[in-house]
C-alpha cells in the first residue's frame, strides 16, 4: 500500500515543525527559568556589594571584576597572535601540505575540551612556572584556549575577501603588507571581530579551565598574581556546595545577561559592517 | 616613508605566526609527554580495560569512565541529532528565509550559554523529574545525556542548516517540477546532497558532548561504576580529571594526564572524520 504524498507531506510538516518548536521551547525555557528566578535577586547592591559568608549573603562585586579581568587578559594576548598567524598563513604562504597540517592541528586544538586546557594550565602555569592560582595563570590558559578559534575564524574571514581586491591593489604597485593593511584586513574585519567576540563570550562562561588556574578567592585582586573568582566559578561553587540557591540564580542571571550582550553586540557589529560594505 | 622593508615585515609576521603555532603544538606535546609514558608504564590494557580506579592504592583502570563517556555521548546523540537535524530541515525548507535568518542566530546564541547554567538546570529541574518518574537518584546517565543532547543542539542545527542551504536551488526546482512535494524533495534530493555536512555537524556535536565537563559533573552523579541502566550514577573521563585534579600528585596526576591523552585522541579521531565529511561536501560543490 502506498501512502498518499499529501499525507506524508502533512506528517513531515508536523514532525519536523514539532521538533523545531520543541527545540526552541527548551532553549527559551532555560533562559526564561534562570532570568525569572534571578531577576528578583538582582539589584544595584547585589552587583556592587562584596559577598558575605562565602557568598551566602551579600553581592558579587569581586566576581564581576574577575569576569572582566580574565577574558580581557586572554583577548589582549590571543588577538594579536591569532590575527598575525592567520594573515601569515593565508597571505604569505603557499597552500602546501604544511599549511594543511597546521590547519588540521588548530582545528583539533579548537575542539579540545576545556578541562584539558585547565589541566595543562594548572600543571604548567600554576605549578611548573610557579605563578600560583592567579589572574595571570587563568588569563594565559584562556588565551591558549581561544587562540585556535581566533586563528580559525580570522583565516576564514581573510579567505572570504575576493581575490580581485588583492589583484587591484597589487596592480597599483602596492606591496603585500600594504595590501594586507589597506585592503585585506579592513574587509575581513567584521569576521575577525565576530570571532573575537565569540571568544570573549566563551571565556566569560568558561569554568573548567578557570577554576584550576585562577583559583576561587573572593577578595578583590590587587595584582595579576592574585587569585580571583569569575562569575561562572562563583555560580558553580554556590550551586554545587548548596550555599545559596537565591544568590546562585542571581549570579546565573547576571552571567547570562553578560554573555548574551557580548554575543548580541557581535552580531550587531557584523551586520553593521556588512551593511556598510554593500 | 617605509620604516621596515617588505621582507622585514614578512619575517616578523612569520616569526609571530611560527611562535603562536609552536605554542599550540607544545601544549599538545606537553600533555602527551605527561600522559603517554604513564600509559605505557602502567600497561595500555590495564589502563583502558581494568575497572579498578583506586588512586590511593595506585590502581588506575579507567574502563568505567570510558564506558560512561561513551554512553553519555551516545545518549546525547540520540536526543540531539534527530531533534537538531529535523529542526535544520524545517528551518531551511519550510520556513521563509526572513524568519529563518532570525531563528538561526537565536539558536546559535544558545551555544554561548555557559555550561554550568545547563548543569544547574539539570540539577534543579531535570533530576527531580527523573527521580519522581523513573526512580533512582535522579543525577544519572539519563540526566547527563538529556542535558548534553540539548547542549549540542545549536552546533548540530547551525552546521546542518549551512550544508542544507549549500545544496543548489536547481536540485530542488528539478524535483518540484517533477511534481514532488517538499517532503519528497527533502528525503529524495536534499538529504542526499547535504548528507556529509549533516554527518559533520553530528560528529562535531559529539566532540562537544564528550568534552563537556562542568555540566556533566553537576548532573551525572559521579560514582565510578560501569552503568547497568540509564538511571545509574556515572563518572565520565572529563569529570574524572576535574574532580581529582586539585589534590592529585605523582602517579595519580600522571594518570589524570593519561585520561586527558585518551580524550585528546578521541577528539582528534572525531575531527578527522568531520573534516573528511566536510571536504567531501566542498568537493561535490
Amino acid at each position: 500500500m502506498r501512502i498518499s504524498p499529501r499525507y506524508t507531506q502533512a506528517a513531515a510538516v508536523a514532525i519536523l515543525g514539532g521538533a523545531t518548536l520543541l527545540t526552541l521551547l527548551i532553549l527559551i525555557f532555560i533562559i526564561g527559568f534562570i532570568l525569572e528566578k534571578g531577576f528578583p535577586v538582582l539589584s544595584l547592591s547585589f552587583l556592587t556589594d562584596n559577598p558575605e559568608d562565602m557568598g551566602r549573603a551579600g553581592g558579587i562585586f569581586p566576581t564581576i571584576i574577575g569576569t572582566l579581568l580574565l577574558p580581557l587578559l586572554a583577548i589582549i594576548i590571543a588577538t594579536p597572535l591569532g590575527i598575525v598567524t592567520s594573515v601569515y598563513l593565508s597571505e604569505y604562504t603557499q597552500e602546501t601540505r604544511m599549511t594543511k597540517i597546521i590547519r588540521f592541528g588548530t582545528d583539533c586544538l579548537a575542539g579540545i575540551p576545556s578541562i584539558i586546557f585547565g589541566l595543562f594550565g594548572y600543571i604548567f602555569f600554576v605549578i611548573t612556572l610557579g605563578m600560583g592560582w592567579s589572574i595571570l595563570s587563568g588569563g594565559l590558559t584562556l588565551a591558549v584556549m581561544v587562540l585556535p578559534t581566533i586563528i580559525r575564524t580570522s583565516e576564514e574571514a581573510i579567505r572570504a575577501v575576493p581575490k580581485s581586491f588583492r589583484e587591484v591593489s597589487f596592480s597599483l604597485g602596492a606591496t603585500s603588507w600594504q595590501t594586507v593593511k589597506r585592503v585585506v584586513l579592513p574587509n575581513a574585519l567584521p569576521g575577525i571581530v565576530t570571532g573575537i567576540m565569540l571568544s570573549i563570550g566563551r571565556s566569560i562562561g568558561e569554568t573548567a579551565a578557570v577554576i584550576f588556574t585562577a583559583g576561587s578567592s573572593l577578595r578583590l585582586p590587587s595584582s595579576v598574581l592574585d587569585s580571583t573568582r569569575t562569575m561562572a566559578v562563583h555560580f558553580y561553587i554556590l550551586a554545587r556546595e548548596g550555599l545559596s540557591a537565591e544568590n546562585a540564580y542571581g549570579t546565573a542571571a547576571t552571567l547570562i545577561i553578560a554573555v548574551l550582550l557580548v554575543n548580541l553586540s557581535a552580531y550587531w557589529l557584523m551586520n553593521r559592517f556588512i551593511a556598510k560594505r554593500s | 616613508m617605509k620604516l621596515i622593508s617588505e621582507k622585514g615585515v614578512k619575517r616578523i609576521l612569520g616569526t609571530v605566526a611560527f611562535s603562536a603555532i609552536s605554542v599550540l603544538f607544545l601544549i599538545a606535546l606537553f600533555i602527551l609527554n605527561e600522559g603517554l609514558p604513564f600509559i605505557f608504564k602502567y600497561g595500555v590494557k590495564e589502563f583502558l580495560f581494568s575497572s579498578d580506579w583506586q588512586p590511593q592504592q595506585n590502581k588506575f583502570g579507567i574502563f568505567p569512565m570510558i564506558t560512561a563517556s561513551l554512553w553519555v555521548t551516545f545518549g546525547a546523540m540520540l536526543i540531539g541529532a534527530p531533534l537538531g537535524v529535523a529542526g535544520a530541515f524545517f528551518l531551511s525548507e519550510y520556513v521563509p528565509k526572513t524568519i529563518m535568518k532570525i531563528i538561526k542566530p537565536t539558536i546559535e546564541l544558545l551555544a554561548a550559554i555557559p555550561s554550568v547554567v545547563y548543569g544547574f538546570i539539570g540539577v534543579m529541574v531535570l533530576a527531580p523529574i527523573i527521580r519522581e518518574n523513573f526512580g533512582g537518584p535522579g543525577l544519572s546517565l539519563m540526566a547527563a545525556s538529556i542535558i548534553l543532547g540539548i547542549m549540542i543542539l545549536p552546533t548540530v542545527i547551525s552546521i546542518s542548516i549551512d550544508s542544507i542551504l549549500a545544496v543548489p536551488q536547481s536540485y530542488r526546482e528539478g524535483s518540484l517540477a517533477l511534481g514532488a512535494t517538499t517532503w519528497q524533495t527533502i528525503y529524495m534530493v536534499t538529504v542526499k546532497a547535504s548528507k556529509s555536512g549533516i554527518i559533520a555537524s553530528i560528529i562535531l556535536g559529539l566532540g562537544r558532548a564528550i568534552g563537556e565537563t562542568m555540566a556533566v559533573i553537576m548532573v551525572a552523579g559521579n560514582s565510578v561504576n560501569i552503568p547497568h541502566s540509564a538511571l545509574d550514577s556515572v563518572r565520565t573521563l572529563t569529570a574524572n580529571i576535574a574532580l581529582e585534579m586539585s589534590y592529585a600528585t605523582g602517579l595519580h596526576r600522571q594518570a589524570l594526564f593519561a585520561t586527558g591523552v585518551i580524550l585528546f585522541i578521541v577528539i582528534i579521531i572525531l575531527n578527522s572524520f568531520a573534516s573528511v565529511a566536510i571536504r567531501k561536501r566542498t568537493r561535490k560543490k
